[in-house]
């Protein structure tokens, strides 16, 4: 295996001393693209938010070579209503590069005029982000994600809402990224979509239930387990002390 | 007769001068910040802010007298407390920043008429709340204009900055390490602009020519740029008219200046693109 690009160490999250992820360990190669799936509350926004840098670990560490990432929270904060066009939303993708001050330059421009087209998005460059649809807005923030330029990219449920046209358009751009020996770790819960498009995948309901070749991952036996994880606090829950 | 209208009482009163050079620097910083300030859901962070200022004048004043120094420092010290104390709060605990800032600036309110009752000194708190645009002083007249020309230059640094931490500050906490800087910078700004703004138009009234062009350049544009551009003028208009009005009417100057915004707000409120008569009488609708 190549250097790992991102590492998890015996790692602990959650909330309130509450595990949502709980003792997961594991190497992320270069290049590799993995579907995280599991049932809700069982830990997949939550280890996204833990590699991004969101949440501390409760325990354990995540070894992150390359802190230049790109994240789609599942929730954003972005502010609707916020009078700016597409094509400016677009070119804060840059901000990560060029920061707060540097110059943008026309070759740059250029680009997210091009990444507004690959996403489909042609011809709505001056429109104000309020007027955009779900799947729209869905489109705009993968374009902002292509400007980002991250090899290390993560989506947090990337199609949930959108029609089935703009997800293959959408899933075209993930493979492109695979292409170009980019790591992508996204939340999905089309397992079909999974099965067909993601070659690794993490199945997660709280503990690690599997992780490896999609077609291996997948299976009956594992899909049931998940499928009968309590999802609720138990409030009486001891104490772990399950050694690293 | 226009001459006697519009400039005779800026000719022949050398106070009118002041007032007015005073309130237009105002008007340059102040309508940007309220635009950002309303943008970022938070026109009434201003009128807490002031809030939170005024004991600090008001010990300013215990302490130095009438003094353009100390009540300064007073406020800087009570709105940068108060801002910094509110800041930290809603960063590291589930407290949000509008409770937080409640919190500090209840607080703030009540030890500085706890300070001031226990004084009894002759301090005009109607002054110091509404303000004295027609008495500015050189010295005063200096610390407005800097600290207008400074909140411009910084905002047009950190505009791009300012702009995506109001815009998506997930996504800016994500690209740069940073982003608090920008929120703190433009948190500075507000209590600079409120404490430069309050020796003329006291602690509550210059909250008003902060948020109200703003709030009626948003009625007129989409664009953020655009709304500075007609915040501004609209804010020194409405300097200009509620000074020329209250020396004509014999009216109080503040107050004057702000019913002006008030005016200008309320015909943008009905005649602006976004405004109500075009939500009731809309244009057709295209036809994609």
């Amino acid at each position: 295996m190549a250097d790992p690009i991102l590492a998890f160490e015996d790692l602990t999250l959650g909330y309130d001393r509450h595990p949502a992820v709980h003792h997961l360990g594991g190497r992320i190669a270069p290049g590799t693209l993995l579907a995280i799936v599991g049932p809700n509350g069982g830990g997949k926004s939550t280890l996204l938010k833990g590699i991004a840098g969101r949440l501390a670990p409760l325990a354990g560490r995540i070894v992150n070579t390359f802190p230049h990432m790109a994240y789609m929270p599942q929730v954003g904060d972005l502010s609707r209503d916020f009078p700016v066009t597409v094509f400016d939303l677009a070119l804060t993708g840059l901000c990560g590069r060029r920061g707060m001050f540097g110059r943008i330059s026309r070759s740059e421009r250029e680009r997210a005029i091009e990444a507004i087209g690959l996403v489909g998005l042609s011809g709505f460059e001056q429109r104000s982000i309020r007027t955009l649809s779900g799947g729209q807005l869905q489109r705009l923030l993968f374009a902002r994600l292509m400007l980002q330029d991250a090899p290390l990219i993560l989506l947090d449920e990337p199609f949930t809402a959108i029609d089935q046209r703009t997800i293959d358009d959408l899933l075209e751009i993930v493979a492109r990224w695979h292409g170009e020996g980019r790591t992508i770790l996204a939340v999905l819960h089309d397992l079909e979509l999974v099965r067909r498009n993601f070659p690794e995948t993490l199945l997660l309901a709280r503990d690690p239930l599997g992780w490896g070749p999609t077609p291996a991952v997948l299976t009956q036996d594992r899909l049931e387990t998940a499928r009968q994880m309590a999802e609720a606090f138990d409030r009486s829950a001891a104490e772990c002390h399950r050694a690293a | 007769m226009l001459y006697d209208l519009l400039l005779a009482p800026f000719v022949e009163f050398p106070f009118m001068r002041r007032a007015l050079v005073g309130g237009l620097a105002i008007s340059l910083a102040a309508a940007p910040i309220g635009v950002f300030l309303m943008l970022r859901r938070m026109s009434l962070i201003g009128d807490a802010m002031a809030h939170a200022i005024l004991p600090g004048a008001a010990l300013g004043f215990l302490i130095g007298g009438l003094s353009l120094g100390m009540m300064t420092l007073g406020g800087l010290v009570a709105g940068f407390g108060v801002a910094i104390a509110s800041g930290f709060v809603s960063r590291t605990t589930l407290v949000k920043e509008d409770m937080a800032l409640a919190a500090f600036y209840l607080v703030s309110l009540a030890l500085g008429v706890t300070l001031i009752s226990a004084s009894r000194s002759n301090l005009d708190l109607l002054a110091l709340l509404f303000g004295s645009i027609l008495a500015l002083d050189d010295p005063t007249l200096v610390l407005i204009v800097s600290v207008a020309s400074a909140t411009l230059i910084a905002l047009a640094l950190g505009y791009r900055g300012v702009v995506m931490e109001c815009l998506d500050p997930g996504f800016a906490a994500g690209v740069t390490r940073f982003g608090w800087v920008f929120h703190f910078g433009f948190l500075t700004f507000v209590v600079l602009n409120l404490v430069a703004g309050f020796h003329a138009l006291g602690t509550l009234l210059v909250v008003g020519i902060m948020m109200l062009p703003a709030g009626s350049a948003r009625l007129w544009t989409d664009d953020v740029s655009t709304m500075i551009a007609i915040a501004i003028p609209m804010a020194m208009a409405a300097n200009l008219v509620g000074l020329l009005g209250s020396y004509h009417l014999g009216m109080a100057s503040g107050p004057a200046i702000i019913l002006v915004a008030g005016l200008i707000y309320g015909a943008s409120l009905a005649l602006g693109p976004h405004g109500i008569v075009r939500r009731y009488f809309p244009r057709r609708h295209l036809e994609a």
